[in-house]
């Protein structure tokens, strides 16, 4: 399976991501962020950071760069698009997810192993995962309280549309097991099609059992499946 | 022509920023504080005769870069 990972100023987690879909035998490419064309690409992996030094708006310099036309075309085309940490923030901005992700809600910046559950497993990107399976995956963020209006939210939900929730280790989703202040504890969403998943956590961080756990390995191996 | 664009977040949008500076100012002694939101403000100059076409212009900016409209409000206002 042939991948790209696009390389913005200020990523830094490009190359743990391509360490990460090499160990599960991706044909990874990085791409600039200033080339004009994608090679052929079964996943766009767009990665966590800080494009742009954050300005203006997470992610909002960067949904607007020159090769974010071509990953806009290539997913409304079909391929699969996984936006991890500023990844998600820029996908809400290029509008290919919606709703957005707000400064967390005790204004710090998060650094923490948390849980989180896999609330849909009928999916490209989670086929591997058990329904309600609790994983432990790290978070790196100031800016993931997810946001968006209530009718989305509604769609959200009915559609099936929600990846993953933080909980607890028991997998109870409350407001004291959501980290950030997300709305219903949302740490990662599908769009409606379900070939674009936008998600706080880092799974590239947790493939390796010797400095972390292997409990994202299963999203690289879902989409392989 | 010089225009200013003062962006908020809606007011349905938690503002936790604000609400901190608002906490502040009350523990510094402050009294009769109702509300604060804090929002950020753009000063751009744009080379255009016609007010009505700056203003449309700077509108197009707003929408295509400058505000989220999922979570912000903007207001456009000349300067000079």
């Amino acid at each position: 399976m042939k991948s790209s990972v696009i390389v913005f100023p200020g990523s830094n987690c490009d190359r743990d991501i391509a360490v990460a879909l090499k160990k599960l035998q991706f044909e990874n490419q990085m791409v600039w962020h200033k080339d004009t064309s994608l090679p052929k690409s079964d996943l766009i992996v767009i990665p966590g950071g800080f494009s742009y030094g954050d300005y203006l708006r997470s992610g909002a310099i960067a949904g607007k760069s020159t090769i974010i036309d071509e990953v806009i075309k290539a997913a409304h085309a079909g391929c699969l698009i996984l936006g991890i940490c500023n990844g998600f923030q820029i996908l809400t901005e290029t509008g290919l997810l919606k709703g957005t992700l707000l400064r967390n809600k005790n204004l710090k910046f998060i650094n923490n192993d948390v849980h989180i559950k896999v609330m849909n497993n009928d999916t490209k990107f989670s086929n591997k995962y058990k329904k309600d399976q609790i994983l432990k995956i790290n978070i790196a963020h100031n800016e993931g309280n997810y946001f968006t209006n209530i009718k989305h939210l509604e769609e959200l939900e009915k559609e099936n549309l929600i990846a993953f929730k933080y909980c607890d280790e028991n997998g109870n989703s409350n407001e004291k097991s959501n980290p950030n202040g997300s709305l219903k504890n949302i740490a990662g969403i599908f769009n409606e099609n379900k070939n674009i998943l936008g998600m706080m956590p880092h799974p590239e961080r947790m493939v390796d059992e010797m400095i972390s756990n292997n409990d994202g390995v299963n999203l690289f191996s879902s989409l392989l499946n | 022509m010089k225009f200013s664009v003062t962006v908020t977040l809606k007011k349905d949008v938690l503002d936790p920023q604000g609400k901190v500076v608002k906490n502040t100012l009350v523990n510094m002694g402050i009294n009769n504080l109702k509300s604060i939101r804090q929002g950020k403000n753009f000063e751009i100059e744009i080379d255009e005769k016609d007010q009505l076409l700056a203003e449309k212009k700077i509108d197009e900016m707003c929408k295509k870069l400058l505000v989220n409209l999922i979570i912000e409000d903007y207001k456009i206002s000349k300067i000079l």
